[in-house]
C-alpha cells in the first residue's frame, strides 16, 4: 500500500520501510519546541522526575512569546524558569525579549525548521510547519520533558484526508479564507487524529504565508498535522535560511486517503468564523449587521509580512472607525523592522491603530487587548471559543487581515473590495 | 482499578480555554489551576465538585490548545475520570501522560447530571448506578495502557 506524505516522513524517522495508519512508532525529532506557558510545566515535570541533562540541547528551541514582555509577576517567574533552564542545559536557541517573535512565525523565518523535518512543539499551532513539507505536531509539556530527556517521542501513525486545491484565489482572498472555508465544511473535529494533506495544481498559486496560515489552523479541525508538498517556492523560501539541509519527501501515487475534498480556490470568498467555534463560518459580506469594538491583526496565524502588507493596503490613508480599537502586532522582530522600513507602521498609527512588539497576548485573552463583557472583536487569530479573548460574554469573529482591516474602518464586519 | 463519583455532564467540543482560561496560565501550580477549573463553562463547578466526581461530555473533549494545565486542573480539582464520546488528540495524550483517567464511551450521552457513575478500568465498563445501566468503553492500545499502568509518561520512561 502506498504512503501519504506524512506517513513517508514518519517511516523515514522511525527507520522503517513503511508504516500503516494506527502503527505506534518512536522517532527522534529534529526540533522540540516550548514557550513561556508550556515550558515551565515541562521543567516542573523534569525536576519531579529527577532528570539531569537534556539529550541534545541543539534540538531544543524555547521561545518566550505568550506573556512577554512579562504581563505580571507570575508571568515573569515563568519566563525566568525558562531562562534558567535553557542556560543550565546549554540551549542556544532560546529567544527572549528583543530577539523573540511569535514562535510559529519565528522558527521558519530563522530557518530553525526546514523541509522534511520532524518537529514536536508544546504548542498546538506547531502544525504550522507543515507548510514546509515537514511533519510538525503539537504535544503537551510532559511529552516535551520526555523528549528532552530521551531525545525521542512516540507517535501513532495517522490516516489522512486529501485536500485537493484547484485554480487560484480571487483578489483580496487569502490562505485564511481557504482554511476557514475548509473548517466550516468538515467541522472542528472533522480531521480528528488525521493528517490534512494539501495537494493539487492550486498549491502553486498559494504564497508561503498562505500555506503557513492554512497549516497553522489544521488543529482547529482536530488534525494531527497539516502538510503541503515541497515545490520550487518552498525551496526558494528555505534557501539561505535553513540551518540544516532539508529533505524532500512526496506522497506515493497510490497512497490511500480516508476521503478527498476538492476546493476550487477561485470560488473562495472572504470568510468569517462567528462565535464560538471556528466551524461557524459565514461570508464576510453577510455580516454587516455585526458592529465591533476591537480589531486584532497579528498572531501565529496572520502576523507575517504579507499580512501586514494586506492591512497596510486597506488602512493606508484611512481612519479606524470611532469607537473601534485596532491593535496591530507584527509577529517577529524581522517583520516589525520591515513594517518600519516600508512605512506600514506609520500608516497604521496615522489610521488610529496601536502597534505592538511581537506577542501572543490578545489571541488567548492573556493581555494587550482583553475584551469586556458584551464586546465584539474581529481578529486574524485562530480561536473564537467562549471567553477566548476576555470576558465570557465577549465575542470573537475570525477573519483575514483584509477583512479585519476593512472592518476596523467601517466599524462593522465588512469584506474588502479594493481601494475605494 | 475502579472509581466512583457524581456526574457533571457537558456537551460537545469542551475546549481547553473553558477548562482553564488562559488568564490563569501564568502559573504551573496545580492547586491554583484547580481553583479556576471549568470556570468559563460552569462557574459553579469548582464549588460543587467533590473528590472522585466524574466529568461526562460529548465529542472532541479538550479541543484547542496544547496546555497541559487543562488535564492538570481537572485532576487537581478531584475529578477521577473524564468520560467522553471522543477526545481531541493533544488532550488525550496529555491526560494519559499526567495520569488523569479518561475513557472513550460512545454511549455516554445517556448519563444524566448528578447520576452516580462507576468506572471499572480493568473490565472496561462504565456503570450508571442511578439508572442501573452499563456501557462499554473503547480499550486503550497496549502501548498506551503501559504508560497508564506506570503512572504516566515520565514514570514509564524511567522504568
Amino acid at each position: 500500500m502506498g504512503m501519504t506524505l506524512t506517513q513517508k516522513i514518519l517511516a523515514y524517522y522511525a527507520g522503517k520501510e513503511s508504516v500503516c495508519p494506527g502503527d505506534l512508532i518512536t522517532c527522534r525529532p529534529d526540533v522540540i519546541l516550548g514557550n513561556d506557558i508550556t515550558t515551565p510545566v515541562a521543567v516542573k515535570e523534569w525536576n519531579k522526575a529527577g532528570f539531569s541533562t537534556v539529550d541534545d540541547p541543539d534540538r531544543i528551541v524555547v521561545v518566550l512569546d505568550h506573556f512577554v514582555p512579562n504581563k505580571d509577576v507570575k508571568a515573569a517567574e515563568q519566563s525566568k524558569t525558562c531562562r534558567d533552564f535553557c542556560r543550565a542545559q546549554g540551549v542556544k536557541n532560546f529567544f527572549d525579549v528583543g530577539s523573540m517573535g511569535i514562535e510559529h512565525a519565528l522558527l521558519p523565518e530563522q530557518g530553525l525548521v526546514t523541509t522534511g523535518d520532524l518537529v514536536i512543539g508544546a504548542d498546538s499551532h506547531t502544525c504550522t510547519y507543515g507548510a514546509l513539507g515537514a511533519f510538525a505536531t503539537g504535544i503537551g509539556s510532559t511529552d516535551m520533558a520526555a523528549a528532552m530527556a530521551a531525545g525521542t517521542a512516540w507517535f501513532r501513525v495517522p490516516s489522512a484526508i486529501k485536500v485537493e486545491l484547484r485554480g487560484s484565489l480571487p483578489a483580496y482572498c487569502s490562505g485564511k479564507d481557504v482554511i476557514l472555508t475548509l473548517i466550516g465544511k468538515i467541522g472542528v473535529d472533522g480531521a480528528l487524529y488525521k493528517s490534512l494533506e494539501f495537494c493539487g495544481e492550486g498549491v502553486k498559486a498559494l504564497s508561503m504565508d498562505d500555506r503557513f496560515c492554512i497549516c497553522n489552523m489544521a488543529i482547529e479541525a482536530g488534525a494531527k498535522n497539516g502538510i503541503f508538498p515541497v515545490d520550487e517556492l518552498t525551496l526558494s523560501y528555505v534557501e539561505g535560511r535553513q540551518k540544516r539541509q532539508g529533505k524532500v519527501f512526496s506522497a506515493d501515487a497510490d497512497a490511500e486517503y480516508d476521503e478527498t475534498i476538492v476546493i476550487d480556490l477561485s470560488e473562495i470568498v472572504q470568510t468569517v468564523a462567528c462565535p464560538s467555534l471556528p466551524e461557524n463560518t459565514r461570508p464576510a459580506k453577510e455580516l454587516s449587521d455585526v458592529r465591533i469594538d476591537q480589531v486584532v491583526i497579528g498572531s501565529c496565524t496572520n502576523g507575517r509580512l504579507s499580512d501586514m502588507k494586506a492591512a497596510y493596503d486597506v488602512l493606508r490613508g484611512k481612519k479606524v472607525a470611532d469607537g473601534v480599537r485596532c491593535i496591530v502586532i507584527p509577529a517577529t522582530m524581522e517583520v516589525y523592522k520591515a513594517c518600519l522600513r516600508e512605512g506600514y507602521t506609520e500608516a497604521f498609527i496615522d489610521a488610529g491603530c496601536v502597534v505592538s512588539t511581537p506577542t501572543c497576548g490578545p489571541c488567548l485573552g492573556g493581555y494587550m487587548g482583553v475584551l469586556a463583557e458584551g464586546e465584539r472583536c474581529v481578529s486574524t487569530t485562530n480561536r473564537n471559543f467562549v471567553g477566548r479573548m476576555g470576558h465570557v460574554k465577549s465575542e470573537v469573529f475570525l477573519a483575514s487581515p483584509y477583512t479585519a482591516a476593512a472592518s476596523a474602518i467601517k466599524g462593522y464586519i465588512s469584506e474588502y473590495g479594493g481601494e475605494e | 482499578m475502579r472509581v466512583k463519583g457524581r456526574a457533571f455532564v457537558y456537551g460537545d467540543n469542551v475546549d481547553t480555554d473553558v477548562i482553564i482560561p488562559a488568564r490563569y496560565l501564568n502559573t504551573p501550580d496545580e492547586k491554583a489551576l484547580a481553583e479556576h477549573c471549568l470556570e468559563d463553562l460552569d462557574p459553579t463547578f469548582v464549588k460543587r465538585v467533590t473528590p472522585g466526581d466524574v466529568v461526562v461530555a460529548g465529542n472532541n473533549f479538550g479541543c484547542g490548545s496544547s496546555r497541559e494545565h487543562a488535564p492538570i486542573a481537572l485532576k487537581s480539582s478531584g475529578v477521577s475520570c473524564v468520560i467522553a464520546k471522543s477526545f481531541a488528540r493533544i488532550f488525550y495524550r496529555n491526560a494519559i501522560n499526567i495520569g488523569l483517567a479518561i475513557v472513550e464511551c460512545p454511549d455516554c450521552g445517556e448519563i444524566a447530571e448528578g447520576d452516580e457513575v462507576e468506572i471499572d478500568f480493568d473490565k472496561g465498563t462504565v456503570v450508571d448506578k442511578t439508572v442501573k445501566k452499563r456501557f462499554s468503553v473503547k480499550p486503550f492500545p497496549p502501548f498506551i495502557q503501559d504508560i497508564i499502568d506506570a503512572g504516566g509518561l515520565l514514570a514509564s520512561l524511567k522504568r
